[in-house]
C-alpha cells in the first residue's frame, strides 16, 4: 500500500539551513548537507530544500549543494526557490534533484508549469502554493514572493482557483503552505486542506503548523493529504522521525517503517 | 573497459544513478559512445519522463540498435525499463522489444496520479536480482503509466491494479521504482545487479 510522506523541509539560506516564524527573525540550524544525511538515515521519506530568499531578491538557487546532497542522500529530494526557466531546472535536475518545486514565478508565468512539464515530465513538476485566510473576505489567497516581507502582496489568485489552474497546467504535486499556521505548531490548517483536497487530483503535501506528533496523525486522518511537510520541529528535535513513524502506524495509517 | 556503463539517454536522471552506483563502490562511466556501451560488463539504461521522447532521444543518439544488440547484464531504471518492453502507449511509440510486453495508463481506480511514493512489492520471484526482497520492503515510485504483468513481471506492485515493478528475460531486467531513491533496500537492488551472473 502507498505510504504517507514525512517530508522535512529544509530552508535554505546562503549554504545553511534557516528556519523562520512566520518567515521572519530566521536563525541558522545547521549545515546543509550533514543535516539531510542525518533526516535521510533517520527515516524521512523525501526532503525538500527551499532557498527562502531566492525568489524575493531575484538570485537564482546557489547550485553547488544540490550536487553535495545527490551525492550522500538516497532518498527523492526537491528544490525549491527563485527557479525561472525550464534552463534553470534543467540545471538542478541535473545536479541529482528529483523534482523542481515552483512558487513566485509560476504566478508571473503561469506558462512555466506547462512547459516543465512538456521537457521534464509531470513527476518532476511540484508547485508550492503559500495560501493566507483573509478575514475580512473569508477567502484562502495566494500570496506571491513571501520570501522578503518587504515584496510580499497578495496575488488575484484563491488558492482554490489556482490549485485548479496548476493542475491544469501539468503540475505533479501541489505543496500547501498554510501561511496563518507557519511556524506557529498550532497544528496543520485541517479545514483549508480538506477543502483543497476536493479539489486536488494530484499528490497534495501540507506544510505549515506541524507541533506535536497527533497533528500529523490529524491532517493524515482527516485531510487525507499524501505527505505531511514540516521544519522546525524535526530541526529542532521536538519530534524524532522514528516515534513518529511508530505514532502513525500505531493509528492505522500507511507509513514506511 | 568500463564495469559499468551508465547509458546517457538524455534525461535528467542520470546523476542521481551514476551516485548510487558509486556509494556501492563502483565506478560508473556515463556515455551516449555505442562502443563504449559494447564493452561494458555491465549496462544500466535510466530515464525519467515521456516514452516518446526518451525513445526519440536514443534514436537521435543512435543507440537503438546498440541496446538491442547487448548481452552483458542490462538494467532499465523507471522510463528506462518501459522502454525495454515492446511498445508504450505514452505516445504510442515502439520501444526497444527486448522484453514482451505493453505499457499503459496505469489503472489506478480512481487514486491520485502520479503514483508517487514509497510502496511495496508480492508476488517477488527467485530471479537473482530479487535477492533479499520481502513483502514487507518500501520503494519509491513516480509514474502514471506502467508495464502489464505477464510471465516476465520479476515482482509486483499494486495501486489500484497490479502491475509490473521489477520484469525480466534473458540478460535484461528492469525496474519501475527507483532504486537510486529507495534508501538501503533500493540499493540492495542495485548491489544484485552487480552481482548478477548469467
Amino acid at each position: 500500500m502507498l505510504a504517507k510522506r514525512l517530508i522535512p523541509c529544509l530552508d535554505v539560506r546562503d549554504g545553511k539551513v534557516v528556519k523562520g516564524v512566520q518567515f521572519r527573525n530566521h536563525e541558522i540550524i545547521g549545515d546543509i548537507v550533514p543535516l539531510a544525511q542525518r533526516y535521510a538515515e533517520a527515516g524521512a521519506d523525501e526532503l525538500v530544500f527551499y532557498d527562502i530568499t531566492a525568489s524575493s531578491d531575484g538570485r537564482v538557487v546557489d547550485k553547488s549543494w544540490v550536487r553535495r546532497i545527490a551525492e550522500v542522500i538516497d532518498i527523492p529530494f526537491c528544490v525549491a526557490g527563485g527557479i525561472k526557466s525550464v534552463a534553470d531546472a534543467g540545471k538542478i535536475l541535473e545536479m541529482g534533484a528529483d523534482k523542481v518545486s515552483i512558487n513566485s514565478p509560476a504566478l508571473s508565468n503561469p506558462q512555466l508549469i506547462a512547459d516543465l512539464n512538456a521537457t521534464f515530465g509531470q513527476q518532476c513538476v511540484v508547485i508550492g502554493i503559500d495560501s493566507f485566510f483573509d478575514v475580512a473576505s473569508g477567502q484562502y489567497q495566494v500570496y506571491q514572493f513571501t520570501g522578503d516581507e518587504t515584496r510580499t502582496q497578495k496575488t488575484q489568485w484563491l488558492t482554490r482557483d489556482w490549485v485548479s489552474e496548476v493542475q491544469r497546467l501539468g503540475a505533479g504535486e501541489i505543496v500547501l503552505n498554510c501561511m496563518n499556521q507557519d511556524g506557529v505548531r498550532q497544528g496543520y490548517d485541517i479545514a483549508q486542506l480538506k477543502t483543497i483536497r476536493d479539489l486536488c487530483k494530484v499528490p497534495l503535501i501540507a506544510s505549515g503548523g506541524a507541533g506535536t506528533m497527533q497533528h500529523f496523525t490529524e491532517v493524515f486522518q482527516q485531510a487525507d493529504v499524501d505527505g505531511a511537510l514540516a521544519a522546525s520541529v524535526f530541526h529542532k528535535g521536538i519530534i524524532q522521525i522514528s516515534e513518529l513513524k511508530a505514532k502513525l502506524i500505531a493509528d492505522g495509517i500507511s507509513i514506511r517503517p | 573497459m568500463a564495469e559499468l556503463v551508465i547509458v546517457d539517454t538524455g534525461c535528467a536522471n542520470i546523476s542521481s544513478v551514476y551516485f548510487a552506483v558509486k556509494r556501492l563502490g563502483t565506478e560508473p562511466v556515463i556515455s551516449h559512445d555505442a562502443n563504449v556501451i559494447k564493452a561494458a560488463n555491465r549496462v544500466i539504461v535510466p530515464g525519467v519522463g515521456s516514452a516518446k521522447a526518451a525513445m526519440a532521444n536514443l534514436a537521435e543518439r543512435e543507440l537503438i540498435a546498440t541496446l538491442q544488440g547487448l548481452t552483458q547484464p542490462v538494467l532499465g531504471i523507471c522510463l528506462g525499463m518501459q522502454m525495454l518492453t515492446a511498445h508504450s502507449m505514452e505516445g504510442d511509440v515502439a520501444c526497444l522489444g527486448l522484453i514482451p510486453g505493453e505499457v499503459a495508463p496505469l489503472n489506478a481506480a480512481g487514486l491520485r496520479l502520479p503514483h508517487m511514493g514509497w510502496n511495496t512489492l508480492h508476488s517477488i520471484s527467485s530471479h537473482p536480482i530479487m535477492q533479499g526482497f520481502t513483502e514487507q520492503d518500501y520503494l519509491y515510485f513516480v509514474h502514471s503509466f506502467a508495464v502489464v504483468p505477464s510471465q516476465y513481471s520479476l515482482a509486483q506492485c499494486h495501486y489500484g491494479s497490479d502491475f509490473a515493478a521489477v520484469i525480466g528475460k534473458d540478460n535484461v531486467a528492469g525496474a519501475q521504482f527507483h532504486p537510486e531513491r529507495s534508501g538501503k533496500v533500493g540499493a540492495r537492488l542495485l548491489q544484485n545487479f552487480l552481482e548478477w551472473q548469467l
